[in-house]
């Protein structure tokens, strides 16, 4: 520990740390452009300039080591004068464009020059005057604003693993540009906007839509994938105009994927705003009533294993659970499942569909074995959780399939499931690896349990892991990534069906009535089924439906989501559903009520205590069913596809989306990019 | 600022020659392993070499892809430095020095002669005549301005004339004698003076 005294007070801090970070802990404000705690030190804003005792010259805080006796002050009047110094320099090339620039109201130097610009300009000579560069669909350039922290090349280098962007040139005529002005190849791309800390990247789908004072700020949870990276929702009356991230260390640290970004644009596309019929293959409107009577009686004139339910991906807990109680005390039928394919898995036990090693764990591991999976698209934020891993530790990762560019270098295997049990036969060198290895991790996409002898393997992995220590109560190395955020929901409220194989059941023409909650990705061709879909979106569901319920987006009702590690987190109400639409929990309810005269709950209050008791009898096994299916056990070779939704349209938001439509095309054909591709 | 914004006319490909290839290998071997990336200035250095004086982008492409680095830290290096050309500058590339000691002792004269010869303005790629010149700082042989450095060499103690004929030897393809045009031996005392005291007022 090093004991400092920063403007006469005493802190101790950690050794290996600045003297930046010294004098936060000491509750002393330093001013920064470029120094931010997640990316390398550059120390060329001069901004934190402080005074250091002994010292002739203030010194750049953020750049200085920490040494046990400093004696630092930072409110002296000569500092203050290098900071109007430094300030001015600033201001010097920057165009004063505050009132037309999107970064206006939430600009670190606009802040910044309340303290310590001064009123009036020295600085007589022509403005610097910067061309704008072309970063793809998501970021907008006013490079003129640029004041060259670099912290936008650091990320991209560091976090984002793709090295295109780059300061050319030299003094006043440097400029940040990407290679050949080609759009950044990575999906974090868009977290270079928060870190710019003026308007010179801003957010290119929200140019000019609103100033951030007349926002409403929701912090919610984000749902397009199954990391359940924190979120803050910024609505204007009912439009939500962007999603930015806020910090959970354990989780997203301050990053979001370009999806959870900007696919809140197909928030106001497509929307389904009032119930419709289908009348002789055209979709006519109706009101809540009538459909209701319609369902009412199909469902009454139909034997009741021949109505089924499925699940979606994007469906929040209660909207799952009031779906399945639904099912279970109205309909009396346990038809019901939350797949959206027949892959395997056994939810008898938490540890067999959760990312038991944490995604914070990730850190600590020492050997990372990816099976069937792409992190960089199943699990972006994951991802760059694994290419930290790799750059601080150096980490060994090996992955079963060549999946392209991960942003880190990795050892591919030749993709046999062969391979998989020869390793976990121990009779490969990587076995000897895994077991030596302190804290090895294994990921399982969900590629993986799509092949055949899944059960087999999944079997064989975990049994080797248990024999060998590695599942543990201090470490679990046996690894689910999912994709989507309502998966690990559905399994902890037992959506699963255990007496039969629903899928077969839905392309032998089994079922009469199907009621889709939210589920677009189904694949089956339609014959006679009636076909009731609710959800919010227009989309795969909604075009097979004879029926539709409008519902709520994820911004639009609460509702708790579980994320991939199993972490239990609430989502809030950010904005209202459009026309008549209503929480999904409403229309199941009035559903009930309506066909039995009885609701399934009073309230939402109720139906959340009714959950989280289930959720809790599950934990410990007290209502848990066998599956009554039976599940090939034997192996039989074959090779893993890594098979993943595409990355801009994996689920209804995002296929409404403008912006990553844009995306897509403007990333077509591009899979290997970067050093290591 | 001309030379370091890249040229519209780029060539498809780069290679390095056999010998240039070697020379490389010997470059890369001066830095300890996994640290090869220190080579790239060296290796820019020897592509503007094989490429009559400047550096396209397949070049800074090619580089990166040698040395296993991302292009773009290639191309901010190249960007920095301005002795990197990233425009043609023709096979002969004419620098003139216009630095206090050469303007002082007539350098303005040898811009003049450039003009007349070459291109009426600095940085101006001659095709016909392969060659273009610019105005540079100090090239540290004041004691023989003025002069100038045409590829690797030095012409010194010259005039206009000198220039002149240099130049239309240079544009003809023959390569001048360099060094002194006032017949001194590198930068020694003219009239084989030994010392400065011998003639006063020298």
């Amino acid at each position: 520990m090093l004991k400092l005294k920063v403007n006469d007070i005493d802190v101790e801090i950690e050794e290996g740390l600045t003297v930046l970070q010294a004098c936060e802990k000491a509750g002393v404000e330093i001013p920064r452009f470029c120094y931010h705690e997640k990316l390398s030190i550059a120390g060329n804003c001069r901004m934190c300039l402080v005074e250091m005792e002994k010292s002739p010259k203030p010194i750049a805080s953020c750049a200085m080591p920490a040494a046990d006796g400093m004696v630092i002050k930072t409110n002296t009047p000569k500092i203050e004068k290098s900071r109007k110094g430094v300030m001015e320099f600033l201001l010097a090339n920057h165009p004063l464009d505050c009132p037309v620039c999107d970064q206006g109201g939430e600009c670190d130097l606009q802040d910044q020059s309340m303290f310590y610009g001064i009123d009036k300009s020295r600085f007589k000579e022509n403005k610097r005057a910067v061309p704008d560069k072309n970063m793809g669909p998501l970021i907008r350039t006013q490079m003129t604003r640029c004041i060259h922290c670099t912290r936008c090349i650091r990320f991209a280098t560091e976090i984002a693993g793709v090295p295109e962007l780059g300061a050319i040139g030299r003094g006043e005529d440097m400029q940040i540009t990407t290679y050949l002005e080609k759009s950044i190849q990575s999906e974090l791309s868009g977290n270079v906007i928060d870190l710019c800390p003026v308007g010179a990247l801003t957010s290119k789908p929200y140019v000019f839509e609103a100033r951030p004072w007349e926002l409403k700020k929701t912090e919610s949870i984000d749902v397009m994938d199954a990391v359940g990276s924190n979120i803050r929702v910024d609505t204007y009356d009912w439009e939500v105009k962007r999603v930015l991230p806020i910090i959970n260390e354990d989780i997203n640290e301050e990053w979001i994927s370009d999806k959870t970004r900007y696919a809140c644009d197909g928030l106001l596309n497509q929307r389904l705003d009032t119930p419709f019929i289908k009348y002789n293959g055209k979709f006519e409107k109706a009101s809540w009533e009538e459909v209701f009577k319609i369902i009412k009686s199909k469902i009454e004139n139909t034997s009741k294993d021949k109505i089924a339910g499925f699940v979606g991906d994007l469906s929040n807990m209660e909207s799952s659970y009031i779906f399945k109680e639904f099912f279970d005390r109205t309909l009396d039928s346990s038809n019901y499942e939350s797949r959206s394919s027949n892959y395997y898995v056994d939810n008898s036990e938490r540890e067999n569909y959760i990312f038991n090693s944490s995604i914070k764990g990730i850190e600590d591991a020492g050997l990372i074995f990816l099976i069937g999976a792409n992190p960089r698209f199943e699990a972006t934020i994951l991802n760059a959780r694994i290419r930290k891993s790799f750059l601080n530790n150096n980490t060994k990762i090996i992955s079963l399939n060549d999946v392209g560019d991960l942003t880190y270098s990795y050892e591919k295997l030749d993709g046999q499931t062969k391979t998989i049990v020869d390793i976990f036969q121990g009779r490969n060198d990587l076995s000897k690896k895994i077991i030596s290895t302190k804290k090895p991790l294994i990921i399982l996409g969900e590629s993986f349990f799509k092949i055949e002898s899944a059960k087999y393997i999944f079997d064989l992995i975990k049994n080797y892991l248990k024999k060998n220590n590695k599942i543990s109560s201090e470490w679990n190395s046996l690894n689910k990534l999912t994709s989507d955020a309502a998966t690990v929901g559905s399994l902890d409220l037992n959506i699963i069906n255990h007496n039969e194989n629903m899928f077969d059941g839905l392309n032998n023409h089994k079922y009469e009535i199907i009621y889709l909650l939210g589920q677009d990705d189904l694949k089956f061709s339609k014959k006679d089924e009636f076909i009731i879909y609710q959800g919010s979106h227009g989309d795969k569901g909604a075009e097979i439906a004879d029926i539709i319920l409008p519902s709520s987006a994820y911004t639009e009702q609460n509702g708790y989501f579980t994320n991939l590690e199993g972490k239990l987190q609430k989502s809030y109400k950010a904005s209202y559903p459009p026309g008549e639409a209503k929480e999904d929990w409403q229309i199941i309810n009035e559903l009930a009520e309506f066909m039995n005269n009885r609701k399934l709950f009073n309230d939402k209050d109720e139906l959340e205590s009714s959950m989280f008791n289930f959720i809790n009898l599950k934990r410990e096994n007290k209502n848990l069913q066998k599956s009554n299916i039976e599940i090939n056990n034997s192996f039989k070779n074959e090779k893993l596809l890594v098979d993943y939704k595409s990355y801009y349209f994996s689920n209804v938001i995002a296929r409404a989306s403008k912006t990553m439509l844009d995306c897509h095309n403007s990333k077509i054909g591009v899979k290997r990019t970067g050093t290591y591709g | 600022m001309t030379l370091r914004k890249i040229s519209k006319e780029q060539p498809d490909n780069f290679e390095f020659t056999e010998e240039n290839l070697n020379e490389v290998n010997k470059i890369i071997k001066k830095y300890p392993e996994g640290k090869k990336q220190s080579a790239v200035m060296s290796l820019l250095y020897l592509a503007q070499k094989q490429n009559d004086n400047w550096i396209p982008l397949s070049a800074m492409k090619y580089i990166g892809k040698l040395l296993e680095m991302p292009y773009v830290k290639v191309y901010e290096v190249a960007t920095f430095y301005t002795m990197y050309n990233l425009t043609p500058v023709g096979k002969n590339f004419i620098q003139v020095c216009t630095t206090t000691p050469c303007m002082i002792r007539g350098a303005y004269k040898l811009v003049e002669a450039c003009k007349e010869k070459i291109s009426e303005n600095e940085n101006e790629f001659v095709k016909e005549k392969n060659c273009s010149w610019m105005e540079v700082e100090c090239l540290g042989a004041c004691i023989n301005a003025p002069m100038m450095q045409i590829n690797d060499d030095y012409y010194e103690d010259l005039d206009k004339e000198k220039t002149l004929k240099i130049l239309d030897q240079i544009i003809s393809g023959k390569k001048p004698e360099p060094g002194s045009y006032r017949g001194r031996l590198n930068s020694e005392p003219e009239n084989n003076r030994k010392t400065l005291l011998d003639i006063k007022n020298a």
